[in-house]
Formats: structure tokens, sequence, C-alpha cells
């Protein structure tokens, strides 16, 4: 455990100032182009994606953007993607598909956005699908959890084949604020203190747990610096999933997310497991 | 078929099997209307109230029992309970409650049955144990289902409740949508049929993976289906929101759910659907 708490890291991961999605996405894809739209309704800003190069290797890139002040901010609706948002990531991930192009994913949000017109468009269905569809997509993904990694809206760009994640970064089933409310009835800062603690929700915490499997060492003074480690990284990887053969990849996922779970079992019943 | 006559039969059962207390001495109060209804009232009216015709929540055996035919149910996976490995603040006390308050393992029973005569795999959420919240337990046993319908070619019938992911495992809860969605994947992936029932209140993660991955999804009649909750939702957009947000009916009216289905009749149509996709030669 570093020497910061849980609830100094989520401060830290929500920072203003703190790179934002399509800051990595300029550092580390080069010759990007921003494809928009989900051809059903609109187009989403809180997600940028679109195609590039990762070194030499062609790959398409989705990336939740917050924005870096008021105005990018309204544009970017914070980070919180809407189902439509969902959507357009599914479409350029299929795209990716039909050319074998890698898919990286820079997952930063509080969470999907909880309004009424997502709720009217299918919030739960579009990251139900993103979800689905990611676990049997025939081409590697690697998700990089860069700020905040809010729960279900953060898990349906980071169903993949490794999760990498900044050491300042966080990663939650709900949000500590949330969680406090429905504990303590209050979320006081030190109930959400707490309940930071509760959940473990630390980068450091993740690769304990097995949910991420590599921590970045953050240097936002050499962002380029550190951006190019990342990028090292994220080579390495492609190369190492592409060598495997489609049905390898996709067993690789599967077995990668079916380990989670921590039960006690009694072997009792009718069928037992072989 | 005699459907009807089954049916009867069936919830027969359900009173010695599951609700021994449920005989005319018990009586429940409708929260709708305040109408008393005598046990075995309830159970014959497929647990509506026969007064205003509200739908009661039922426990997951008691949904089995009415879908599901006599003696057909064996259930899979038991024995699995879940562990407080974050030493999170009262969830062992929960867990407890839960478990005395239910008599079951966890909040999902799985197991092989038929309805009508065509065999299925199904899972039942039962929202009485920890509003259905899911965890490991939960996540690990409708994967197994999934798993073992593959092996076997079962098509699978799923009735979803829940107040999404169970927070008390933190993180760990959240992997378990990705874990159930690989595994509903591979199941469609092998052309089997997946269909969901949405019941009162499927909502969060649930709804965000498997309640919503179903070839085909049906709801019953006012179930309460979202993503966010009510509160979050009015918080954020500020306005009043239409009394049937989030309803099934508004569900099917934004294009999200087959087809609403009322309770007495859920056994038919499943048995319908389930023949219509049998595989011909």
């Amino acid at each position: 455990m570093s020497s910061m708490d849980s609830y100094e890291k989520l401060k830290t991961a929500r920072k203003n100032g703190r790179p934002t999605g399509s800051a990595y996405v300029q550092e580390i894809i080069d010759s990007s182009l921003e494809l928009h739209g989900d051809r059903r309704f609109s187009d989403d800003l809180a997600i940028m994606a679109g195609v590039g190069f990762l070194g030499q290797y062609p790959v398409t890139f989705i990336a939740m953007e917050k924005g870096t002040d008021l105005q990018s901010r309204m544009i970017r609706n914070f980070g919180c993607p809407k189902p439509e948002g969902y959507r357009k990531a599914l479409r350029l991930m299929k795209q990716a598909e039909k050319f074998h192009r890698p898919v990286i994913c820079f997952v930063d949000t509080l969470g999907a956005y909880p309004g009424a017109d997502a709720e009217e468009r299918g919030q739960g269905q579009a990251i139900a699908e993103s979800i689905m569809e990611m676990m049997g997509l025939k081409t590697p993904v690697i998700s990089v959890i860069i700020g905040e990694g809010g729960s279900g809206g953060a898990l349906a760009l980071a169903s993949a084949n490794r999760v990498m994640i900044l050491e300042n970064a966080v990663y939650s089933v709900i949000s500590p604020e949330g969680c406090a409310s429905i504990l303590w009835k209050e979320s006081t800062p030190e109930n959400v203190a707490k309940a930071a603690d509760a959940l473990l929700i630390t980068a450091q915490d993740m690769k304990k747990m097995g949910i991420a499997e590599t921590v970045i060492a953050e240097d936002f003074e050499n962002f380029s610096g550190m951006c190019g480690n990342l990028k090292k990284k994220l080579i390495e990887a492609v190369e190492e999933f592409s060598e495997l053969s489609e049905q390898d990849l996709l067993e690789q996922r599967y077995r990668r997310f079916r380990k989670f779970g921590v039960f006690n079992e009694e072997k009792k019943g009718f069928f037992r497991k072989k | 078929m005699g459907i009807i006559n089954d049916f009867f039969r069936k919830t027969g059962d359900s009173v010695k099997n599951t609700y021994q207390k449920m005989d005319a001495s018990v009586k429940i109060t409708c929260k709708k209307c305040g109408y008393e209804a005598k046990g075995y009232e309830l159970i014959e009216n497929s647990y509506i109230c026969p007064d205003c015709g509200n739908y009661y929540r039922m426990s997951a055996r008691d949904r089995i029992a009415l879908t599901t035919d006599k003696n057909s149910f064996k259930e899979l996976f038991q024995g699995l309970t879940s562990k407080d490995f974050l030493e999170f603040p009262n969830y062992q006390e929960k867990l407890k409650k839960a478990t005395a308050d239910t008599g079951e393992e966890d909040a999902v029973v799985c197991g092989k049955a038929e309805i009508d005569g065509n065999p299925c795999a199904i899972f039942v959420m039962n929202s009485k144990f920890i509003m259905a919240s899911m965890g490991s337990v939960v996540g690990e046993k409708i994967t197994r289902l999934f798993e073992y319908a593959i092996e076997e070619k079962l098509p699978v019938v799923g009735f979803t409740a829940s107040g999404g992911a169970r927070m008390q495992e933190g993180a760990v809860s959240l992997m378990q949508m990705a874990k159930v969605s690989g595994a509903v994947k591979n199941h469609s992936n092998a052309g089997l049929l997946y269909i969901t029932v949405l019941t009162d209140p499927t909502t969060g993660g649930v709804t965000a993976s498997f309640a919503m991955q179903g070839d085909i999804i049906l709801a019953e009649p006012k179930a309460l289906v979202g993503f966010a909750g009510r509160r979050v939702v009015e918080q954020t957009t500020k306005s009043q929101l239409p009394d049937n947000f989030q309803k099934a009916e508004f569900l099917l009216e934004h294009g999200f759910v087959d087809a609403i289905v009322p309770r007495p009749e859920m056994q038919k149509v499943l048995a319908e659907l389930l023949i219509l996709h049998k595989r011909r030669v």
C-alpha cells in the first residue's frame, strides 16, 4: 500500500488539471482521426473515439473525456456517457473487429450519466450490450483506467484482455459518496473516506485482486515521458495478444473474468460441478 | 394442454413445500390498497392482490413453483455462500439476517426444470435476500448455469430482480457483470435461447448486464426496471418524472422490452417460446 490513503487517491483521481482522455490519445496515438456518432441517435462527446497508429500498429481508440475547463466540461457532460456514447464505442469496436485492429480504451468517468433521457434511451441496455459484445470481440482489447473507473459505466469499456491502471486512479463498484449515504445516511467527508477505505478502490488494491494487471507510474510534470512508458506497455500487450488465435484470445478474456469471485463452497446438492 | 389445471395443482404444492404458513389463518395486507388477503387466496391468484391487482414480490421458490412443472425442478450449485472478504461494515449481520429471513443461501436459485414439458435451465433472483444484490455467489451461480446450459444444450430462462451489484464485495461484485456476460455470450454463440423476465425491481448492475442480454426480454406489468435510481435521476434532471418512469410499460414504449406478460400467463408464454425455439431436425 502506498502512503496515500484511499480518500486522498479519490481526490487525486478527480483533481482538476489531471490529464483527461484526449491528452492520452494525443500523446500515444499517431495520426489519429476522430470518428463521430452512433448512427442511431447522436454523437456523445463524453466519449471520443477514432482510429490511428499505436507505433506501427493501426488501432481503434476509445477515450472517455471529462473536459478541462467549465465550457468543455459542459460539452463533454463531465465525462458521463449516455447510451449513444456506449453505442458509438460499440460501433467502432465492431469495426475494429472487422479490420482486425486492436482496441485501446482510456477509461475515466464518475459513472454512466444518470439522467432521465439516458434512462429513456436504455442506459442499462447500452452498457449490457457493450460488455457482452466486448466479451466476444475477436480482436485484442486493452483498457487503461486513467482517472476514475466509475462502476458499470467504466466496465462497459473495460471488459478487456488486459486492464492497466494509473497509480493514483481508482476503480469502484459504487462512488464512495453513494456508498456512504447508503451506509450512514450522510456523505460527510469522514464517511466518504471510511467508505473509500471499505470498498478498496485504489490502483494498488486492483492489482492485488487481479482486477488490473499493470499499475502505471504517474509523472504529469513529464507527461510525454510517462505516456512513452504507457505506450511501450500498450505495444507489448498488443503484440502479445496478436499472437493468439481468435479462440485463444476469447478464451483468455473469458478466463480473465471467470476467475473473479470470493465465496464459501460446500459440496452438496443434486448436481455437482465436475 | 391442461395448463390451468396443472397450474392450480402446482400452486397447491407451493403451499405445502414453501409457504406452509400461508393457510387461511395468515393474512397479508396489500401495500397498495390495504386489502387483507388470506394466504391461500394470494397463492391461487398468482400472488396478485385479489382486490386491486397489485403484484406482490415473490420468493424464488414460489416463483419456481408457479412457473415450472410439478416435481420437475432440480436445484443446481447449492452450497455456495457469501464471504465477507473485505470485512465490510455490517455485511456479516446482513447476510445472517437474510439467510434467517429467507432460508436461502444467497440471492439466486438455479436449476433445471421443465415448463409445460419443455426442459430449460432456470435462475430466479430473490429480492428478499439483500434486495437480490449481485455479489460473487450470484455471479458464480448464474455463470455456472450458463456453462451447464451450453454443455446440456439447454435454453436459459432467467427471472431478474436486483438492487444492483453488491457494494459489500467492492469491485469484485462489479467484475461479476463481465463474468456473467461472458457466459451469456458463449451461450448465445452456441445458438441457444435465453429469455429474461424482468420482475420488480430490476436495477443497476443487473440491468446493465444479464437482465438486458436476453434474446427475448419479457417483463411483468408495472415492474420497476432501470439503471440509475429514481431519486438520483430526479436530482440529475431537476424535473418531474412521469409516473410510469422506469416501469415495464415505459420500457415497452421506448423499445427495450419485447412484451409485458401478466403473471398468470407467464408459464404459457414461456412454454410457447421454448417450443418455438426447439431445434428442427
